[in-house]
């Protein structure tokens, strides 16, 4: 039975100290950002942190800025869990062989959607089934974004992105999301959750939770972006909240195989409250909308949330 | 380890081995505050210190100052305005910014 | 205190990897070199070697599971062959750029088309230009001086590059060799353990690398790697002497055999300089002056060094176990070309592929190479100045 420790009480207990710092270059209103500075806050700065290609890696350090306090290291797209895997193990064995002094440091994957749900799948697989001891974030903004907003498998249904054009025969991404946290739950690691920024106090103790648990920990984290969804760039985190509350995101741990929602959602707004503030949802027709709000309602029933608003 | 120059057009035996940036946190030397054409303004008699506006800035630019209040960093403040949605009070505004 | 053994080549380098203590192994199988992993597996499990033995999925994350170790300052050593060489290309480069001192055993094998797991050069040749140090062995015994040595030379801070041990699938991976094998306390001396440097990625000196290189700093970053390239020619003489000094085996960029009044020479990388010595033989003992170069250091390519040797011969037949389809012929032959159009002396360099796919090349293939390349001497020119010396018309 997993220790029902909560790490902060309140969003007061955070360091005041930012870990990803000021003066990057990401877009204004940027939901990844939001995420990544309040789960650097949570884990400190006894970590080594791993960033595969994706707008966290760009805005972050352009030659010779970089706007980590911590070490970090981008290699390519798709194998940040494996480069974190040789990390994690190169600190093992040179601690075992007393070459480095003793001590846990937190070894941090922090991927995109592209580089997890697609190029990265491979290597996460990996490094999950070999049980490395690292935490694994996914900042899912729901496309390639940093690359010009190409759809990826983390793109929503009927979502406009460049390569899922809405046009005179199709109409945006045809498939639905794909469940990335149930892939990582299938590998039977012990911690597997889903947060996301506009839930705050949530997400960072879910960070420092899997930061601190033995072994693997995947993290997702819905983070909207403002030019990719089509957003004002003060809703991102108005829009990451209706995600929950609309059942679209729905906010859970899943610890040792069992799963349970951390944030409860008494009645489900309907999915049009979160679809409306979005340019890339615009094309979608009443129908549409109603075919993604019963697939909401069956997922959210699987989940044990609450009905529908009426 | 030499002192980092802080150069984007380093020579070939300043630029640090493999290209790496040796010291931390080097971003704060660029103000990103000149993206912005909004500016938020914090109403101190109407903010209750919640602390949420510190909390949602994508870029870390409110800062808590000595006396417990919340104030704006214009050297990095982009302007997104998600800290004047999320006030729970309302007590920031968004100004517009009007060259002088 | 050594001892002689007969060892199977791949096992030697797998107790060339334990003697010199490597912290992190990154595994994944592939014939031919699949027996260097296991017999490290089977030393892991019975503590004889103290490292982390990663799993990996495929070769593209073993080597990115290297680079993650060699940052942190471990010391670390990987095995691949062929199609997998082939899919970890671009983290090869990656490896070269972010300077870390990866040394990996390459049994170098066909690349498909077709399904090929024997023994050419193509592999390694399709990523000659990814910027690590690349030798060829010929032996057993070259495999096992030559893995411990590339520790030492990688890690060298006018180096710090990763280094590639190439030698010839199934025709040397295969083979149970005599060989003079160190013990321990031997290359404890040799080789001490790797010096963490003082940028590698720890909580106590955070920095930061791979970070996006605009235009302004590419150019910049890529010379300097050059620079490493030519530096380290200087420190594997200087690590190739200690060696030989320790223990009494020497070893040079090349391996001159029957040179000295040789005016046609054979140049060729790895297994098969044995059987073009047996060919030598004979045809000296039919009276012509002939002499085999054996090439044992690829990149940084021994230019200097190569004109020197070559300055009194008329012909030089090069053999090739791999080539540039629509190009100018194999890689070392267009590399040597290259090198002499400056020269005001040059001998006639001959060009010939053989042994792809693993196709022994026979001692009686080797003459027939030496007297064609006589030909073209005489005047009888080759088109394109290269052929296949084996292929059925």
């Amino acid at each position: 039975m997993a220790e029902k420790k909560v790490f902060f009480k309140s969003l007061k207990d955070l360091p005041k100290e930012d870990f990803f710092v000021q003066g990057h270059r990401a877009c204004s209103g940027c939901g990844e950002t939001i995420a990544v500075r309040l789960i650097m806050k949570a884990v400190g700065p006894n970590c080594i942190v791993i960033t595969p290609t994706g707008c966290l890696e760009v805005v972050s350090s352009p030659y010779p800025y970089t706007s980590w306090a911590v070490p970090w290291y981008h290699v390519a797209f798709e194998n940040a869990a494996a480069v974190a895997s040789g990390v994690e193990a190169g600190l093992k064995a040179l601690m075992r062989k007393g070459k480095l002094e003793k001590k846990r440091i937190h070894v941090i994957a922090i991927a995109g959607d592209g580089g997890t749900a697609d190029i990265g799948l491979q290597a996460l697989s990996g490094a999950l089934e070999r049980g490395h001891d690292f935490l694994y974030v996914c900042l899912d903004n729901e496309a390639y974004m940093n690359t010009g907003i190409q759809r990826s498998s983390s793109t929503p249904y009927g979502a406009w992105t460049t390569t899922s054009a809405v046009g005179k025969i199709m109409l945006g991404k045809l498939q639905w999301k794909k469940n990335m946290p149930a892939i990582a739950a299938a590998h039977d690691i012990p911690y597997v959750a889903t947060a996301c920024p506009a839930y705050p106090l949530d997400l960072v103790n879910k960070a420092k939770k899997a930061v601190e648990i033995d072994g693997p920990a995947y993290l997702h984290v819905l983070t909207p972006c403002v030019p990719g969804w089509r957003i004002l760039s003060n809703l991102s985190i108005k829009i990451a909240r209706l995600a929950v509350q609309t059942g679209i995101f729905p906010l859970y741990e899943v610890e040792d195989g069992r799963l349970h929602v951390t944030v409860k959602v008494p009645k489900r707004k309907h999915v049009k409250e979160y679809l409306k503030l979005q340019g890339r949802f615009a094309h979608l027709t009443d129908d549409e909308i109603e075919k993604i709000q019963k697939r909401v309602d069956m997922e959210s029933e699987k989940l044990g949330l609450g009905p529908r608003e009426t | 380890m030499e002192k980092f120059k802080l150069n984007p057009k380093p020579t070939w035996k300043e630029l640090p081995i493999a290209s790496m940036i040796p010291q931390p946190a080097t971003s704060r030397f660029y103000k990103t505050g000149d993206w912005r054409s909004f500016r938020p303004v914090v109403d101190k008699k109407k903010c209750t210190r919640c602390g949420l506006c510190w909390v949602y800035c994508p870029d870390g630019a409110i800062r808590i100052v000595e006396d417990g209040s919340y104030d704006v960093d214009l050297d990095y403040c982009k302007g997104c305005g998600i800290c004047a949605e999320e006030c729970p009070v309302k007590a920031i505004s968004m100004v517009e910014e009007v060259e002088e | 205190m050594a001892k002689r053994i007969a060892i199977e080549c791949s096992h030697a380098i797998s107790l060339a990897a334990k003697l010199a203590n490597v912290d992190v192994v990154a595994a994944y199988p592939i014939t031919p070199q699949t027996h260097i992993v296991e017999k490290l597996s089977e030393y892991v499990a019975d503590g004889e070697l103290d490292a982390e033995y990663i799993n990996v999925e495929s070769e593209h994350s073993a080597m990115s599971a290297c680079i993650g170790a060699s940052a942190v300052g471990a010391r670390v050593f990987t095995a691949t062959a062929g199609q997998g060489l082939a899919l970890m290309h671009e983290m090869l480069f990656i490896a070269a750029g972010n300077r870390l001192p990866i040394v990996m055993a390459v049994a170098n094998r066909s690349l498909s088309p077709n399904l090929n797991i024997w023994g050419d050069q193509s592999d390694m040749m399709a990523s000659k230009d990814c910027g690590w140090i690349q030798i060829y062995a010929e032996n057993a015994q070259e495999v096992f001086d030559f893995t411990l040595q590339a520790f030492k030379i990688a890690e060298d801070e006018r180096v710090m590059l990763p280094v590639a041990i190439n030698f010839d699938g199934f025709y040397v991976t295969h083979v149970i060799e005599p060989i003079v094998a160190l013990d321990q306390e031997e290359v404890k001396k040799f080789l001490p353990p790797r010096k963490i440097p003082s940028y590698a990625l720890h909580p106590d000196h955070p920095t930061t690398w791979g970070p996006i290189g605009l235009p302004d700093v590419q150019t910049e970053l890529k010379r300097q790697l050059e620079e490493a390239l030519r530096n380290s020619k200087t420190v594997i003489k200087e690590v190739w002497k200690e060696f030989g000094d320790m223990f009494g085996r020497y070893y040079d960029f090349f391996e001159p055999y029957r040179l000295e009044d040789a005016e046609i020479a054979i140049l060729m990388m790895g297994g098969h300089c044995g059987t073009a010595r047996i060919a030598v033989d004979k045809l000296r003992e039919k009276g012509e002056k002939v002499g085999l170069i054996k090439l044992r250091l690829f990149r940084p390519f021994p230019d200097e060094e190569l004109i020197k040797l070559t300055k009194n011969l008329k012909v030089l037949a090069i053999v090739d176990k791999a080539f540039s389809p629509g190009g100018l012929g194999g890689p070392v032959f267009t590399e040597v070309k290259a090198l002499f159009y400056d020269q005001k002396i040059k001998p006639e360099i001959v060009g010939f592929i053989a042994g792809l796919g693993g196709r022994d090349i026979r001692v009686d293939e080797f003459m027939v190479a030496v007297e064609r390349a006589k030909k073209v001497l005489m005047g009888e020119k080759i088109d394109k100045g290269f052929m296949f010396l084996q292929v059925r018309e």
